[in-house]
């Protein structure tokens, strides 16, 4: 039997004015019809750094994720503010496909398009307009080489992207996003469908990609999230429980719910 | 009685069933290639049917059968394909959606006969369009319309909704998802439906009697502007299908071989169907490999 826990105490961290966050959202709420899915979630997301999102199944997390760049539309309704550039970009005539070039995302499960390599890279670059061969190229190698998918495709580009490994098509996909030049990338438990050799490719990739975009990853994986994040929130039920700096989080967590996550009494 | 007894037995019942199903297929074709293709010759093939008795050979049948289905489809294609990608895609699933999927179920169990007297009352008379290739080509648009429309929109739904996602969230718009992504995948789906229900149309008879009309006049086959009278690809012009024919011959059919007739034309139904069959398979799989392994 689950433990309740009171919603009334939470611990969320806010930033001061001198930490440039990279978006920011003010009582989001998610709604799938009548059933309340998120409640009132503040977070801020620092520059350049990793955020992790943990919790368990049903916490919120892919929800309050997948609100983020709107992919939420026409699935739920979604209120409160996201603060993106100075701009709420949860308003209904913001246009949505210029946001989500903005805000990448990796999926659950790889999702390649049903083309080579190349075309599942230069296929978006192409629809926004970019059209030089050359630079075309160079977005092909720049965005592989920053998914540390470079060395082994480097000569099989134009064979069907579906012919990877799942650890591959991950890392292509997110190659894929990157090849747009976003600001933020959103990953929504981007390793539970591959092998642990695969997850520390990924893994690696992100951390190296901290230096380029700020990344918001959603985790089942609580080693994951210490492994690879500077600041995690904690989701319980629909509601963000707890947001601090990862390393608090895992040495000290603020409040009862959260202590018994970590120390593995549910979840 | 045991569970292993019981397997064995269901296994022997549904392997009986099979068989039973194949051999009737195999009964069948069998019966008519070898009670037709003896007849079948060149001359067959390619000579003109005697106007009164139905004597003579096919090939302006032939013909009229491929050319009312370059038209059927050049019409019913294009009206499934936005039909199918709009139930598939765009459709909110409410009471329109699914009034609109019950008139498609509805149209597709119209007796083919009914779509005929339909299409004959209405182009043929009401219009004065005549026994004609283009009330003909309509009247299986009809027809045609449903099992086309399903099956794009069963091919488009079979893809999955994570490559939808991962078009959107790369910022292209959702048209651009569908028509780039979504619809290269569903692609050698879509062709084996249309392939295989072009078989269906090039069989069809009911549907035809009334608005392609019984007679098979002689056309000048070095004459190919549609405008003219005498063009084979005059849509205005009646054009007897080899289905049509093929009833014809054997219900008013006063030639003295008028058996043979018919059964030579089946033969080479069967064989043109056969064909659409096979080319269903062989090109669905050599585009899902072109699409998938791209170039």
């Amino acid at each position: 039997m689950l433990k309740q826990y009171s919603f009334e105490k939470t611990a969320v961290q806010t930033f001061p004015d001198n930490v440039s966050l990279a978006m920011r959202t003010e009582n989001l709420q998610v709604f799938y019809g009548a059933n309340h899915a998120m409640h009132d979630a503040d977070l801020g997301f620092p520059k350049n750094q990793i955020t992790a999102l943990i919790g368990a199944s049903g916490s919120g997390k892919s929800t309050y994720l997948r609100s983020l760049n709107r992919m939420n539309d026409n699935i739920a309704t979604v209120t409160g503010k996201i603060w993106y550039h100075g701009v709420d970009i949860n308003e209904p005539n913001v246009n949505i496909y210029e946001i989500r070039r903005h805000i990448g995302m990796v999926f659950q499960r790889p999702n390649p398009f049903a083309k080579s390599i190349r075309e599942n890279i230069v296929y978006a670059l192409k629809a926004n307009g970019i059209k030089g061969k050359a630079e075309l190229e160079e977005r092909v190698e720049t965005s592989l080489k920053g998914a540390a998918l470079w060395d082994e495709v480097k000569d099989s580009l134009d064979k069907s992207a579906l012919a990877l490994s799942g650890g591959q098509q991950q890392r292509l996909c997110i190659a894929r996003s990157i090849a747009m030049e976003p600001d933020v990338l959103l990953l929504d438990e981007p390793c539970s469908a591959l092998d642990p050799i695969s997850t520390v490719k990924v893994e690696e990739t992100l951390l190296e990609l901290q230096k380029k975009y700020s990344i918001i990853i959603v985790t089942h994986n609580m080693q994951q999230a210490a492994r690879v994040s500077s600041q995690c929130a904690f989701f319980h039920l629909g509601h963000v429980m707890e947001y601090t700096p990862t390393a608090t989080m895992f040495s000290n967590p603020q409040i009862p719910v959260t202590q018994d996550y970590i120390s593995g009494s549910f979840g | 009685m045991d569970a292993k007894r019981k397997d064995f037995i269901a296994t022997v019942v549904i392997d009986l069933i099979v068989a039973a199903v194949v051999g009737i297929l195999v009964f069948l074709l069998a019966y008519i290639l070898i009670s037709g293709l003896p007849h079948v010759s060149w001359s067959f093939l390619t000579g003109t049917t005697d106007a009164f008795s139905g004597a003579g050979g096919i090939g302006v049948q032939l013909f009229n059968s491929f050319y009312l289905l370059v038209l059927t489809m050049l019409i019913s294609i294009p009206i499934s394909l936005g039909a199918g990608i709009y139930l598939a895609e765009y459709a909110k699933d409410n009471w329109r959606t699914s009034l609109i999927r019950s008139a498609i179920e509805v149209l597709s169990s119209l007796p083919s006969v009914v779509v005929g007297l339909f299409g004959f009352l209405l182009f043929v008379v009401k219009f004065k369009i005549g026994f004609s290739v283009i009330s003909g080509a309509i009247a299986l648009t009809f027809f045609n319309l449903p099992l086309l429309t399903r099956n794009i929109e069963e091919s488009l739904s079979a893809v999955p909704r994570n490559q939808r996602e991962a078009g959107l969230s790369l910022g292209l718009s959702k048209w651009k998802t569908e028509i780039g992504i979504i619809l290269p995948v569903a692609l050698p789906g879509i062709v084996t439906g249309i392939v295989l229900s072009a078989g269906r149309v090039f069989g069809e008879a009911a549907a035809l009697i009334y608005t392609a009309g019984q007679s098979a006049p002689v056309t000048n086959f070095s004459d190919w502007n549609p405008m003219d009278p005498a063009s084979p690809l005059n849509p205005f012009r009646p054009a007897e299908t080899l289905a049509v024919h093929i009833w014809k011959v054997n219900t008013e059919g006063l030639a003295s071989n008028a058996a043979q007739l018919s059964a030579a034309a089946s033969a080479v139904l069967i064989i043109a169907v056969l064909l659409f069959n096979l080319g269903a398979r062989v090109l669905g799989n050599f585009l899902y490999r072109r699409v998938t392994a791209s170039k």
